[in-house]
């Protein structure tokens, strides 16, 4: 028997809600052991496409598969997913160890075995001493680690998290992103994260899929998906960026000249160039934190452009510092580290931009 | 200033007095060794409550009323919970339609819901009976049901009920598993207020009654057309007790139960 690739797939999948169309012919294969995560606004179908997956919504149109076998009419109690909601959602009525063990009685697990699998979930969230309190007797990290052992617990095809770091507070929350990552490894479980938090995303993943409105934008390891957006959309939704519409010149050697609308002329990369089939009409992408901002005007290298400007405004992130530039009419952003003490505002500056940083997109739709 | 709020203290005062005055009036009566009830008490006895127990239409009314109570709640419990799940989990056409139309009993005056049953079996050319009488009360005990129900129920989070599911439990058996329980509270609220109403209905009751049947009010009804007898307030004694009585115990049982099961999650 061939290794099986994949432990979840969506073919052509669309949902809608009467004129609605919540996910439009959505195509993406989850493979086994990996951790993919959905990212997007709200709105974006992201979830909606998560509890296609779960069975808590019908699909419209296409095929659902997990591990081989079309599950589109599979009600959700025959599905064996581990899911994971944002508010937690264990039993208030029913211990930790119940609450655990729930999914295991309808899987003729007999009683030693359930409390033997009980107590090695347990384990696995690091909380071993905590079987016999209720929900609201723990902590809100503390319930989201027990909803995670009570979904692992069954031994799922697929795990499905909705949201679930959301309602934490932040320290928990890095915390937990850890935690879960780690869990998920040593498990081995195909997994599914919906989030619409970015560092979230990127930190997580191993694979990323951008949505937005209903549409896949972009899929990909999150370094690629962050390094090469394919559109304005995911460019500006991961990170910060600036983006410009310009025009492409000739290349010369392994650069090429790109001048954009306000009269800046940047460099970019042969490899850009091949990336829009050599159009005419581009936009310019330039992330915020790959552009170096000094008092010095000569280039870093040279290859990268130096655009002399002022900065307008200073907002100071600790070990980071946003500045908002002009520079020859345009307004851009630059996120750099700060050394000892951030520029000040109305300080006279020279943007640096290497050229492999100047990511190009074709220019008109979207 | 403080004239003004000792005059509302003392008017509160007498509106409750003239509220529950008679009341109190009744129960004090019912110890009366007197024939006829007058203050002040002449000797305190428990020679009423002795008669009525040796009174065959009283007791016979009783057990009228204990089943019809008991029957109305459990049905009127039944199809409100599910019609409060229906309500609240599912969407179908004319969903606002049949809301409205199960809630109406309680809208629409006694009389008038009493009178159009009644009519509407005349047309079908059928008797009354008790079956007839039982109807009644479960269509004007059901909206109590449904309305406390339904409140508990949209505050029981959608996903508790998703997550039992999606570790494997049908719909049916996360209804049971889940639902229920966490509603229990309400659903029993529900059976109380449901089983309270039907005991002390009048209105309805006289015009659904079949002859010769007679409930607890009814039966007070038709003794103090003939005398006031001390056995009424004995009765009567009996009612308010029955029906303050059941709500706090039913109240001090849930209290109880809860409390012990989180002394036991404790003490571990």
């Amino acid at each position: 028997m061939a290794e099986r690739q994949h432990a979840v797939e969506l073919r052509n999948v669309v949902k809608r809600y009467g004129e609605f169309t919540a996910v439009k012919k959505m195509d993406l294969t989850v493979p086994e052991n990996s951790f993919v995560t959905f990212l997007g606004p709200s709105g974006c179908g992201k979830t909606t496409t998560l509890r296609m997956i779960a069975g808590l919504t019908d699909i419209t149109e296409g095929d659902l598969v997990i591990r081989d076998r079309r599950v589109n009419d599979l009600p959700i109690h025959k599905r064996n997913l581990g899911l994971v909601f944002q508010n937690y959602a264990l039993f208030p009525h029913k211990t930790i160890f119940d609450n655990i063990a729930f999914g295991l009685k309808y899987r003729n697990v007999n009683k030693a075995d359930i409390a033997q699998k009980v107590k090695s979930a347990l384990d696995l969230v690091q909380l071993p001493h905590v079987a016999d309190r209720y929900p609201n007797q723990l902590s809100g990290g503390q319930q989201q680690r027990i909803a995670l052992a009570r979904a692992i617990v069954i031994e799922p095809d697929v795990l499905l998290l909705d949201e679930p770091l959301s309602a934490l507070d932040a320290n928990l929350r890095e915390e937990m992103r850890v935690e879960l990552k780690r869990i998920q490894r040593e498990l081995g479980v195909a997994t599914i994260f919906v989030t619409h938090d970015q560092s979230e995303a990127l930190a997580m993943s191993d694979k990323l899929v951008v949505m937005k409105d209903g549409i896949v934008e972009q899929e990909g390891q999150p370094e690629d998906v962050y390094n090469n957006p394919s559109s304005a959309f995911v460019a500006d939704f991961l990170g910060h960026s600036n983006i410009f519409a310009g025009t492409l010149a000739e290349p010369s050697g392994e650069t090429a000249p790109v001048q954009l609308e306000g009269g800046t002329t940047l460099k970019t990369t042969i490899h850009q160039i091949e990336r829009v089939n050599r159009q005419q009409n581009i936009r310019a992408v330039i992330r915020a934190e790959k552009i170096m901002v000094s008092t010095n005007q000569n280039p870093t290298s040279n290859d990268s452009t130096s655009i002399p400007g002022r900065i307008k405004t200073v907002d100071y992130l600790g070990q980071m510092a946003r500045y908002f530039i002009t520079a020859e009419g345009q307004d851009w952003q630059v996120i750099n580290p700060i050394d000892q003490h951030p520029f000040g505002e109305g300080a006279d500056i020279f943007m640096h931009i290497p050229a492999r940083n100047c990511v190009l997109l074709p220019g008109h739709h979207d | 200033m403080t004239n003004g709020w000792s005059l509302i203290r003392i008017a509160t005062i007498l509106v409750y007095l003239f509220l529950f005055a008679p009341v109190a009036v009744v129960i004090l009566l019912a110890f009366n060794a007197n024939q006829f009830g007058s203050f002040p008490i002449e000797g305190f006895s428990l020679r009423w409550f002795d008669s009525l127990l040796h009174n065959d239409a009283i007791v016979r009314a009783f057990k009228t009323s204990l089943l019809l109570g008991i029957l109305t709640s459990a049905i009127s419990t039944t199809i409100g919970t599910m019609a409060a799940v229906a309500m609240v989990r599912y969407d179908f056409p004319g969903k606002k339609a049949i809301s409205s139309l199960l809630i109406a009993p309680i809208l629409i005056p006694e009389v008038v819901l009493a009178v159009a049953l009644l009519l509407f079996l005349q047309f079908l050319a059928l008797p009354k009976s008790f079956g007839l009488l039982l109807m009644g009360h479960v269509v004007f005990t059901l909206p109590f049901v449904l309305l406390v129900v339904q409140a508990r129920l949209v505050s029981i989070r959608r996903d508790v009920e998703e997550a039992a599911m999606s570790l494997g439990a049908t719909p049916i058996q996360t209804f049971f598993e889940i639902t229920l329980p966490l509603m229990l509270p309400a659903v029993m609220a529900g059976m109380l207020f449901s089983f309270t109403i039907s005991f002390d209905d009048i209105t309805g009751t006289l015009f659904w009654k079949p002859g010769g049947v007679e409930t607890v009010p009814t039966q007070i009804f038709a003794m103090l057309r003939n005398s006031i007898s001390p056995e009424i307030n004995a009765l009567g004694a009996v009612m308010v007790i029955f029906t303050v009585a059941m709500p706090l115990v039913a109240t001090a049982i849930a209290r109880r139960v809860s409390a012990a099961r989180i002394k036991a999650s404790k003490a571990k």
